[in-house]
């Protein structure tokens, strides 16, 4: 089950930007696309471990910054022919407030 | 609404590479069919000389499987050839009556080889050498026969004696012309050639000439026309290919058997290869009116005279020019899909073309015109011994074409100059002895790609093989650098083994690969605009903003990619200075960050210590902040300065402000360091106050963004203990004033700094250097260094505009100076911006 947790709103995250969010899960990057929508992936690159909070976001993408791989911000994809996955995490909006779907670390253990 | 409906006749490398290009710019906007004659999807033509040599098998050269054809939704006739297009339904009708209707209709036949029409031509046993089907016939002989001869000393037959040379079998080569190659080789490099190959074990007969071929019986052969001239024929259906000697069978009737001169000589032959040429198939266009000379017509957008009708790959004629290489055609299949997708910018001119003989172990290399004219300059290094030979051909201070055999590391190099028609007069001295000589420290060991072992690492940052750069070349059809760059991760990072990895492409591709046309290239994936002229526009029409320039120059992605933004954002900036706004989310994560990134995920922090000077209060401040921030390493930096490593980010602000010291721009394209020597306050040999002199070009030039990173080192004698014969602006004192140096690079590849102009006072110091560097700022592309700008616009060119003329250079200084007045010290508390540093958490 995922648990809705309430961690920032819309206007603190910049446009193409993106904030990180520290969770006993690890840290989960908050990312604000040009249309405004808000995606959330683990905030570890699969290629290296590269923090992707600190990359270029451009369309629905966002650029490593360590060693440039793109990343799908819809579901943590490596855009071809790179291969590897970043878990995506769910998130709603509603009115303005951003809220994270996490799966409880109970049942994921 | 309907789709509106594109056929494609001929499933070979222009066609499929068009409708490649055109998926990419608009995947919905057709519905599309392909026919084809051959009975495969499409696969790498070139490849099969590998595939003969038995180096690969013909599954590892399909470069489009089916599944290819079915994601894009393309209806695929394979094994149907189009016998007649009616231009007035616009439906196209196919050997077995299929047929099809189109809106746009784009022809890509290919070419048929020339068949010499000598009696005994239509034998069993008689080939051209194109496809598939060909180089199984010929792999099937090699196992049955002894005696194969080929017909024609160019590209393509050799390729095909060596082949099947090392299929065992005995081959002799036939050329008309006195030497090897004449079309790409010279006299003196064909011989060289033509004595490796014979130690290879083939032979050669020049200067003969065919008369008929010979059968073992006199009977008139049963088929009619071969595959000559007329590609219309429906007998040329694969399984009834009457070149293929029939399953078990012995050598039967009508074979070949020998091969008889115009000398009346004659020689053994159970296989005749003919490869003397190729005819552009224009015969199904012509069989529709539209008009063919040579090949079929097009213009500058590959149209037809049927402005529905489009043509690429050698079937055309463009210009008067037909091209049997498949760069060329790559360059029409880009311009071709941008005009089906409707953008109608991109225009083909013709291309130069270089070659590259695909047989192991043989390194030749040729492009341009290397004959030469009573207009044109030699340079030839001729080493019989040695087995190297190299011709380069120079009009005009311009580098017009080169050959090279034994040593063609720099093929790719000269290539390039070609294409971008460079000014070669400063480097002429030099140009012969290749790159290299230029300085290029990271590869020096390894300069011949072709003679590496296949476990030996190309790419040092990436770790990446030689085997595995020429695999996934071959195996995925990768034809540019920047493909390789894409699929291997080769040279993607600091770039300095792309020359290898160039060489790669061009042994592995043969004449396939050429390097990218520098003026035109565009920024990026997401404009056709170069950068220059991305630039001029931001100028003239006084576009202030990242999303107006997309929007006016109308870029073809919502906003952009990790390459194009921090460019523009710099162009903007520089163009526009104290009007543009600056926008962080377009930076890279250091100059956001004001902090170098390190790999797991840390900064680190370079405070400014103005020319290597520093004093006991900073040094105790830095050692405070260490300690509170538990700083894991300190390290003293090639540049004169202290760095601190492992900071976490949201310590960042924190740390800046204790240390109360200025940021030293270490990440950032910008001003980094001055560095110093003691100069004439303190050293015996000292002429003039470097110390100071490189204070205060630092103070003066600190907060200056740049389009990369900018060095600049004062010595102060010519002992040069700051090192500033490799920086991009070096000075050095002398007993009467100064000497300025630019565009040196102590990076990637070391270049030695440039002599600009000797001055007398401090402040011309200031004054010209400043000058420069503005000249560079406003200029050069993003993400050039001095030196990569001035190799490009010429040290000359600089002179004029820095040195000659006193009135523009005190403007460019001027324009400097006002861009810096509002810099900020991006450590200062006031300007952090907090946001970036604040975690969130749940
Ligand atoms: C810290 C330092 C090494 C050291 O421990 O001494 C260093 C560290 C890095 N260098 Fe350097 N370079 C350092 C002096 C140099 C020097 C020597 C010098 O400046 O006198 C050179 C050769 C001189 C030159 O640039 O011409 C140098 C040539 C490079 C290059 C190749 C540049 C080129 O155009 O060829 C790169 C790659 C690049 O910039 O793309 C690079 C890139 C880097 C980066 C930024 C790699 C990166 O992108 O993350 C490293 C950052 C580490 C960090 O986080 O601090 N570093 N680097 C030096 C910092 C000097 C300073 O005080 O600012
Ligand atoms: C052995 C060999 C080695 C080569 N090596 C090199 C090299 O090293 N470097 C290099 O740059 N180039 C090389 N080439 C040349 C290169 O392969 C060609 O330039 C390139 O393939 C031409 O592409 P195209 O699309 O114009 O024609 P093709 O690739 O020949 O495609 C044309 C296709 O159209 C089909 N077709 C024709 N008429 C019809 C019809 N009426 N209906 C349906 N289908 C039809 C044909 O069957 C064919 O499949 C080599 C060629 C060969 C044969
Ligand atoms: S500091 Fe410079 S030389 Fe050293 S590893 Fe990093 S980029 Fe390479
Ligand atoms: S860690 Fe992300 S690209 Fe290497």
């Amino acid at each position: 089950m995922n648990t809705w947790h309430k961690v920032s709103t819309v206007d603190e995250i910049p446009p193409l930007g993106a904030r990180v969010v520290t969770t006993a899960q690890g840290d989960i990057a908050l990312f604000r696309t040009a249309d405004n929508e808000i995606f959330a992936l683990r905030d570890k690159c699969p290629h290296k471990g590269g923090p992707l909070s600190q990359g270029i976001v451009f369309g629905k993408k966002v650029a490593c910054p360590l060693h440039n791989w793109n990343i799908s911000l819809e579901d943590g994809n490596a855009v071809a022919p790179d291969v590897g996955c970043a878990r995506a995490y769910p998130v709603k909006i509603e009115e303005g407030v951003v809220y994270l779907g996490m799966v409880e670390m109970a049942e994921v253990n | 609404m309907t789709k509106m409906k594109l056929v494609m006749v001929g499933n070979g490398m222009a066609g499929v590479r068009t409708l490649e290009e055109l998926i990419k710019l608009e995947p919905d906007l057709y519905d599309m069919t392909v026919f084809g004659a051959e009975p495969h999807p499409n696969y790498n033509r070139i490849m099969l000389s590998p595939v003969l040599a038995g180096e690969q098998g013909i599954q590892d050269i399909i470069l489009n499987d089916l599944e290819w054809y079915q994601q894009n939704n393309i209806t695929l006739h394979l094994n149907k050839k189009v016998v007649r297009i009616d231009r007035n339904k616009k439906i196209v009708y196919a050997d077995d009556g299929t047929e099809a209707e189109y809106d746009r209709l784009l022809l890509a036949t290919g070419s048929n080889p020339f068949i010499l029409p000598v009696p005994g031509k239509d034998l069993e046993g008689v080939i051209g050498y194109r496809d598939i089907q060909d180089t199984n016939a010929m792999i099937a002989a090699a196992a049955k026969y002894k005696h194969a001869v080929v017909i024609g000393g160019g590209l393509l037959g050799l390729e095909a004696a060596n082949g099947l040379a090392l299929r065992g079998m005995d081959v002799t080569v036939v050329h008309i012309m006195p030497w090897l190659m004449e079309r790409q080789l010279d006299l003196n490099s064909a011989k060289m050639l033509q004595t490796s190959l014979e130690a290879k074990g083939l032979k050669f007969l020049l200067e003969k000439q065919t008369e008929r071929i010979v059968g073992t019986s006199t009977l008139p052969p049963l088929q009619g026309e071969g595959r000559g001239g007329d590609g219309l024929n429906g007998a040329d259906i694969p399984h009834l290919h009457p070149n293929l000697p029939p399953e078990g069978e012995g050598a039967s009737s009508n074979r070949v058997t020998a091969i008889r001169f115009k000398d009346g000589t004659e020689i053994p032959a159970d296989l005749v290869v003919m490869a003397v040429g190729i005819r552009p198939n224009t015969a199904l266009a012509e069989s529709a009116g539209i008009h063919c000379n040579r090949g079929i017509v097009v213009n500058d957008t590959m149209q037809t005279f049927d402005p529905s009708i489009y043509a690429v790959g050698e079937c055309v004629a463009h210009r008067g020019v037909t091209y049997g290489l498949v760069a060329p055609l790559f360059e029409q299949a880009k311009v071709c899909a941008n005009h089906l997708a409707r953008m109608g910018i991109a225009r083909y001119q013709g291309s130069v073309m270089s070659t590259k003989l695909k047989v192991t172990g043989i390194d030749l290399f040729s492009a341009g015109d290397f004959t030469g004219n009573d207009q044109t300059d030699q340079i030839v290094l001729h080493d019989v011994a040695g087995g190297i030979y190299k011709k380069l051909v120079i009009q005009a201070d311009k580098l017009i074409g080169a050959v090279m055999y034994g040593d063609t590391k720099d093929g790719s190099w000269y290539f390039q100059m070609i294409r971008d028609g460079k000014n070669v007069a400063e480097i002429r001295d030099h140009l012969m002895f290749g790159q290299s000589h230029l300085g290029d420290i990271g590869h020096q060991g390894q300069s011949s790609a072709a003679a590496m072992p296949d476990t030996m690492e190309v790419c040092g940052c990436n770790g990446v093989c030689k085997g595995v750069i020429v695999k996934a070349i071959k195996e995925k059809g990768l034809f540019t650098l920047e493909d390789v760059r894409k699929h291997t991760k080769a040279s993607s990072s600091c770039g300095s083994c792309t020359g290898l990895v160039e060489q790669l492409l061009a042994s592995t591709v043969g004449g396939a690969y050429t390097p990218t046309l520098n003026a035109t290239k565009p920024m990026c994936g997401c404009t056709e605009l170069t950068h220059e002229q991305v630039r001029q526009a931001i100028f003239a029409q006084t576009l202030i903003s990242i999303p107006q320039i997309m929007q006016t120059l109308e870029w073809n992605t919502p906003n952009g990619c990790a390459s194009c933004r921090p460019a523009l954002n710099y162009y903007v900036l520089c163009a526009h200075p104290r009007i543009a706004q600056d926008d962080p989310q377009s930076r890279f994560i250091n100059e956001r960050a004001h902090a170098n990134i390190q790999k797991d995920g840390t900064y680190s922090v370079i405070p400014r210590m103005f020319g290597g000077v520093t004093t006991a209060k900073d040094l105790r401040r830095i050692a405070d902040v260490v300690d509170k921030y538990n700083i894991p390493t300190v390290k003293v930096t090639g540049g004169q300065r202290i760095d601190l490593l492992g900071v976490k980010k949201e310590d960042l602000p924190k740390v800046w402000a204790d240390l109360d010291m200025p940021s030293g721009h270490a990440y950032a394209k910008a001003l980094r360091t001055v560095k110093t020597c003691v100069g004439s306050e303190w050293c015996r040999f000292g002429v003039q106050d470097s110390t100071q002199m490189g204070i205060d070009l630092e103070r003066a030039l600190w907060k200056m963004y740049a389009p990369h990173k900018v060095k600049i080192a004062v010595s102060g004698c010519p002992r040069n203990c700051a090192e500033s014969g490799i920086k991009d602006v070096g000075v050095i004192g002398v007993d009467s004033g100064w000497e300025i140096y630019v565009a040196g690079n102590g990076g990637i590849k070391t270049v030695v700094a440039q002599f600009l102009v000797k001055v007398k006072t401090h402040d011309e110091v200031l004054e010209y250097a400043g000058a420069f560097l503005q000249l560079y700022r406003e200029e050069a592309r993003y993400l050039d260094r001095t030196v990569h700008y001035v190799e490009r616009v010429g040290l000359e060119y600089i002179k004029q505009r820095v040195v000659e003329d006193a009135a523009n250079r005190k403007a460019l200084h001027a324009r400097l100076l006002y861009a810096l007045q509002d810099e900020k010290d991006p450590w200062k508390k006031d300007n952090v911006r907090a946001r970036e540093f604040e975690i969130l958490s749940i």
